[in-house]
């Protein structure tokens, strides 16, 4: 689904992914663990399209198609979902406007009309009972006075909405408590299907405890140093990251 | 013989139309402006408040000022500037002329009619002798000139204890009669105590000859009475408007402006605020979007004199192109106006590269025991937010049409009339080029 190859990227002339490899199949989970600074975000930003970014070598192909040139809503109508570390506030746009102005966005980069409010609302309804999210705060302005769990569900809630083919989640456990990972966890989980893909970025095994992955890839100073599967993450937990830095 | 020169040489010819009492007090402070006028001029760059909005632009035709007689003007033709959902009393002028067919005034329990009118009756003389020309600047020049010219406007006189059901639309049309026009409206603006009125000004001309308002507006507001002020300005690209709103304040009275600009050529919105007891509110709210070449100027002044007073003023400015803002926010607070709880906040986005915003926060505070704060923002587009958006499927002008207006929701959210509400969260989108495709 997803071929990463030979990505070199930065900010200005600052080099941050120095040459990444990676491949990732329909129905995979992968993690992608390192030290802080490894360059974890920069590789979700950069997937997603950040233009912040400049791709110095190398490509991103999704769906045997490069997606290099295409602007963040492309790869997200392509079905590209990042869900945020520090999801952003919008003041004024409840949480069930902004999530139907983005599925209709989609729907009419495809050719589609708009989604009947009736299942607009059965969805909403739907997604968010699978995320326990208190109804409230889908009338309340998107992440406004939010605490950071309760945007983090959000995140999670617009994914189950989005339904997207390939979803990032950029530290999504950081800010949750356990109970509030559990619930996020469990959505994940449920959403996940044959047919999709997701990459957990973590710096901690925590959340990996709830959402098993299939491989566990170390990244630090921008390149995968080291690969495996579910035991690496606990393999990391114990010896610390130190221990990545003198492979 | 320059625009100056032509006011002052026709202001005896325009007094004269009718039948002015020579003896009467209007006409005295009518001469006395005209005077103060000539020597004063229009303002230039010099003047330190005129500093960033040169009025060159505007001052360079030949304007007529003798408004036509009534121009027959459709309700088809002007329906979609005023709130025609609502039920409202409305006073309406055509080329600086009443339109009765138009309007819908009263004089049942108050007064919502014409200056003209009551500039002629007896009975209105003791409130315009209290109230005319009482509070207007007379430092500032070109409110001398509307002064010198007042003949025409809304006279609204709102007695103790009325609380008005529907709100007021004050609406100034210009169909172009003239192939350059000066209007001057001239608005007298009484409520009494414990009294409660909402307000709806708007200005705009119906086609592309240029037209150049300099309105004036007085407002007294007794003791607990509650005047909620609404103007918005979404004019053609030859229509230029110079705006002086006054208003005094008795004892816990509260006082809110609401200045929405969305474009003309060139608008000042002046408002001053005059504070004569305790325990008053004064709100000042602002959203200027403006683009092309677009000038906006704000200049606030509130002037707190008495103690445990309060005002709020909170101003965002969005300029997109090569569009000009200016916003000049001063706060006097005096040494005996104690516990004076003064805010300002003015927050700009730049999103044209060639935009600019001269934001001077002036604050004069000579008592020691108030809490005061301001803030000026100037920024760009939070690219980050942008991104958000973007990652969820939003096309990169949906998104930033989506910030822009979440930017400026505080101050929508404090329109208190439903409809205008709605007709200004369109008015945002239009300007921001998008539809939504929600209520919001």
């Amino acid at each position: 689904m997803l071929e990463i190859k030979n990505l070199h990227a930065g900010i200005e002339d600052k080099e941050i992914l120095r040459g990444i490899d990676l491949k990732i199949k329909a129905g995979e989970i992968h993690a992608i663990m390192g030290p802080n600074g490894s360059g974890k975000s920069t590789l979700a930003s950069v997937i997603a399209g950040n233009e912040t970014y400049e791709v110095l070598e190398g490509d991103i192909v999704l769906d045997e198609e490069s997606v290099l040139e295409m602007s963040p809503d492309e790869r997200a109508h392509k079905g590209v979902f990042l869900s945020f570390q520090y999801p952003v506030e919008i003041p004024g746009v409840t949480t069930t406007n902004f999530i139907k102005t983005a599925i209709n966005a989609k729907r009419k980069a495809q050719g589609l009309e708009d989604l009947p409010a009736k299942d607009m609302l059965k969805m909403i309804r739907e997604k968010s009972d699978l995320l326990e999210m208190d109804r409230k705060f889908l009338s309340r302005s998107l992440n406004e006075g939010f605490s950071g769990g309760e945007k983090k569900r959000n995140e999670i809630f617009q994914m189950a909405m989005l339904e997207p083919k390939l979803a990032i989640l950029d530290e999504t456990d950081s800010g949750l408590d356990i109970d509030a990972l559990k619930i996020v966890a469990n959505g994940v989980n449920k959403l996940k299907s044959k047919d999709n893909a997701v990459i957990i970025i973590t710096h901690y095994q925590r959340l990996l405890e709830y959402i098993v992955p299939d491989f566990v890839h170390v990244l630090f100073n921008g390149k995968i140093v080291k690969s495996g599967g579910k035991e690496l993450a606990h393999e990391l937990e114990e010896k610390g990251y130190d221990w990545v830095k003198n492979l | 013989m320059s625009l100056q020169e032509k006011l002052v040489s026709s202001f005896m010819v325009y007094e004269n139309q009718g039948n002015v009492d020579l003896d009467s007090n209007i006409h005295g402070i009518r001469c006395e402006a005209i005077s103060n006028f000539e020597k004063q001029g229009f303002p230039d760059k010099k003047d330190e408040e005129w500093k960033y909005t040169p009025l060159k632009s505007v001052l360079k035709y030949d304007y007529s000022v003798f408004p036509n007689s009534e121009t027959t003007v459709e309700f088809k033709d002007i329906k979609k500037y005023l709130l025609h959902e609502i039920d409202s009393y409305k006073v309406v002028f055509i080329d600086g002329v009443y339109s009765s067919f138009l309007s819908e005034t009263t004089h049942d329990g108050y007064d919502i009619c014409l200056m003209s009118a009551a500039f002629k009756k007896p009975k209105y003389k003791i409130v315009l002798d209290n109230y005319f020309n009482k509070i207007a600047n007379k430092k500032n020049s070109v409110t001398n000139l509307n002064t010198a010219f007042s003949k025409e406007g809304t006279y609204i006189n709102i007695p103790k204890h009325a609380v008005l059901s529907k709100p007021i639309q004050i609406l100034n049309f210009y169909t172009g009669s003239e192939k350059e026009i000066l209007l001057q409206p001239r608005n007298l603006i009484v409520v009494g105590e414990n009294s409660y009125v909402q307000i709806f000004e708007r200005h705009q001309s119906l086609t592309d000859n240029v037209v150049l308002t300099n309105s004036v507006t007085e407002i007294f507001a007794g003791k607990r009475a509650i005047v909620d002020f609404y103007k918005v300005q979404n004019d053609k690209r030859s229509a230029s408007l110079i705006d002086n709103t006054y208003v005094q304040q008795k004892k816990s009275s509260v006082v809110s402006v609401n200045t929405f600009s969305f474009g003309g050529k060139l608008t000042r919105n002046n408002l001053e605020f005059y504070h004569e007891g305790e325990h008053i509110t004064s709100n000042l709210n602002s959203i200027t979007i403006i683009e092309d070449k677009q000038h906006v100027d704000n200049h606030t002044l509130v002037n707190h004199k008495f103690e445990n007073c309060e005002s709020h003023e909170l101003y965002k400015g969005i300029y997109d192109d090569a569009a000009t803002g200016v916003f000049n926010g001063k706060v006097i607070v005096n040494k005996e106006a104690q516990k004076t709880n003064a805010y300002q906040q003015n927050d700009n986005i730049l999103v044209g590269d060639k935009a600019s915003i001269n934001a001077k926060p002036q604050l004069e505070i000579f008592a020691d025991d108030v809490k005061c704060s301001h803030g000026c923002t100037v920024g760009q587009m939070d690219e980050n937010a942008l991104f958000y958006m973007q990652s969820r499927g939003i096309p990169k002008k949906e998104a930033k049409a989506l910030l822009l207006f979440a930017f400026g929701n505080d101050v929508v959210e404090k329109i208190k009339i439903p409809a205008l509400k709605t007709r200004i969260i369109k008015l945002i989108a239009e300007k921001l080029k998008v539809d939504f495709g929600f209520e919001m």
